[in-house]
């Protein structure tokens, strides 16, 4: 479903990605792990065409479904975004203009892709967001984004995100502000959401423990590098890479390592 | 544990209410009594808006409590004003989350971690180069480091120099508000590395503030878990793991993703959020989102009742079986 080939990123003509390579089939789970400033989310955002000021993808191949994405025009890309490849952001409430209700913002969504009447637009959000098991969703629409709790926002995200059932949904860092009750529910959620739509999921993460929950394969990004592959078992059981066994041994757990 | 070691600082009955739009009052910390032990470490957990960040700021003497005593030994740091409590100050340091907005962007480090020492008059301007040079090679920092400004070091760099200028006037007790929340897994482990070996070359007294309870078991001595302004179970961090009672803690402990855990199980964890803290449910604060909830949690509230020395829980569940 989707392919990169040799992808290399650069900013300012400084290459920050080098070579990436992937291959996704549909429904499955790919998450990109790796420390702060590794590159893990300049490769989403360059699949979305979504590089800030400065970047470009300057080498390789990005195919979604057998077509170049780096081909298209802008106009191509916007019906593409938020239909066949939608993403979430860390925190959904940045994205909302915060002085619009929910309702607002997800009927203009909506209006964008499908043309339909404005009711039917907020009846569809509506039922979206009981689909994301919101409670009371005609409340929710009804409020501005700062007024609902992190995990709160985060499900509206998702369920904006899935209004169009995508092929693919891209996810960065979609629990990391969240509370770990809280991220335990949107982490089950989001693997519900591959098993009821057979959606693809790449995911970015410096939670290898929700990696390694959620995924079926696991890329450990190092310096705009891939530094290790492979599939869950893999990683965590096998892999002799040096890197990976540093961040895994990093990664505090209950009954594990103490230090006093 | 703690029978040998002596008590440094004990919050009794401390409680803290913030005034509300329409005269209601939001309830911070509720009843709160906890003992901090030379040398030790007592970590605090729980989600975000459980009052823990507000009782660690009341130990400090950033904010004071409505009601009830901070003893530090013996004697009650509420009511210390003036030149004794800025003398009191020095033996109670704290680290912040995000050291980059808790340094002025425009001193130097040297400056920064001489701050408090040339405040109380510890040192002269002229040492200011030598004793920062110790600091930071004790935080395993290269000296060439005080000449460099705050954002040009790195996030773990920062936190080094957050713990070097909170250890520079020799406190007894540091308090560490989510220090390593913000930083990389890597990164995080050998911050935690520096700060057990500190307290074991210097025997600090630790108050750890953290939401990762997989993290904090691993640093604590003693583990208290927090719930809407409430202790609602406070144990030793060897025993979390296998001897913990309350249902909020088996809640939070089931919602951790470990490296190490059975994939093929689904991940329980309890639903919903918790309710705000001005509209307090009457009764247990957990009762809304309890598996176990009886028809007792919704008249009375729970009072905490030692389970074995070190180990208590308020949880009306334990009444049952006892009795």
């Amino acid at each position: 479903m989707l392919k990169l080939t040799d992808v290399t990123i650069s900013y300012k003509n400084v290459p920050t990605v080098k070579n990436f390579n992937l291959d996704m089939k549909s429904g499955q789970i790919v998450s990109l792990v790796g420390e702060s400033g590794s590159g893990k989310t300049t490769v989403i955002r360059a699949i979305l065409g979504l590089l800030p000021g400065g970047g470009k993808v300057t080498g390789g191949q990005i195919l979604f479904e057998g077509t170049d994405l780096l081909s298209y025009t802008q106009n191509q890309w916007r019906k593409l975004r938020g239909s066949d490849i939608s993403m979430i952001f860390q925190d959904s409430g940045a994205m909302m203009n915060p002085t619009k209700k929910i309702g607002h913002i997800f009927t203009e969504y909506i209006l964008t892709h499908e043309k339909i009447s404005k009711k039917e637009a907020w009846d569809k959000g509506t039922r979206m967001l009981e689909r994301m098991r919101l409670p009371s969703a005609d409340h929710i629409m009804d409020s501005y984004s700062f007024q609902l709790s992190g995990g709160m926002r985060q499900r509206v995200g998702i369920a904006m995100g899935m209004t169009y059932q995508p092929k693919l949904l891209l996810a960065d860092e979609p629990t990391s502000a969240l509370d770990v009750t809280t991220q335990a529910q949107i982490v089950r959620q989001m693997v519900q959401l591959r098993d009821n739509y057979h959606t693809g999921i790449l995911m970015v993460t410096h939670n290898l423990g929700v990696a390694a929950y959620m995924s079926d394969y696991l890329i450990v990004m190092k310096n705009g590098k891939i530094e290790d592959q492979g599939t869950r078992e893999y990683i965590l059981n096998s892999s002799v890479n040096e890197y990976t066994k540093k961040l895994l041994k990093a990664v505090p757990s209950l009954g594990g390592e103490r230090y006093v | 544990m703690s029978e040998k070691s002596e008590v440094i600082l004990e919050a009794k009955h401390v409680t803290k209410k913030f005034p509300a739009a329409d005269g209601r009052f939001l309830l911070a910390n509720n009843n709160v009594n906890l003992k901090m032990y030379k040398g030790k470490t007592l970590g605090l957990v729980g989600e975000s808006g459980c009052g823990k960040s507000t009782f660690m700021k009341l130990l400090v003497s950033l904010d004071t409590p409505t009601e009830g005593q901070i003893l530090y030994r013996g004697t009650d740091i509420t009511k210390l004003k003036g030149e004794k409590l800025r003398q009191h100050r020095k033996h109670i340091q704290m680290v912040f989350q995000d050291p980059a907005s808790s340094f002025h962007p425009k001193m130097k480090i040297r400056d920064i971690v001489c701050e408090p020492l040339l405040n109380f008059g510890n040192i002269r301007k002229s040492e200011k180069t030598e004793v920062c040079r110790k600091l930071l090679e004790m935080v395993e920092l290269p000296g060439e480091y005080m000449d460099r400004y705050p954002h040009s070091l790195s996030g773990g760099q920062r936190q080094r120099v957050a713990i070097a200028r909170a250890l520079a006037l020799e406190p007894e007790i540091i308090i560490l508000d989510e220090a390593t929340a913000a930083l990389d897994v890597s990164v995080q482990k050998t911050i935690i590395e520096l700060i057990t070996k500190l307290q074991r070359e210097k025997n600090i007294t630790i108050g750890f503030i953290c939401h990762d309870i997989a993290l904090v078991q691993s640093v604590a001595h003693q583990v208290a878990v927090m719930y809407l302004g409430n202790v609602v179970e406070e144990i030793p961090g060897h025993e979390l793991n296998t001897k913990a009672v309350h249902p909020y803690t088996k809640a939070l402990m089931g919602s951790i993703f470990d490296i190490h855990m059975d994939y093929s199980r689904p991940i329980e964890s309890i639903e919903s959020e918790p309710p705000s803290p001005l509209d307090l449910p009457k009764g247990c604060p957990f009762q809304e989102r309890c598996g176990y909830r009886m028809d007792v949690c919704k008249k009375e509230a729970p009072r905490m009742a030692e389970i074995a020395p070190g180990h208590s829980a308020a949880c009306h569940l334990l009444n049952l079986t006892a009795r």
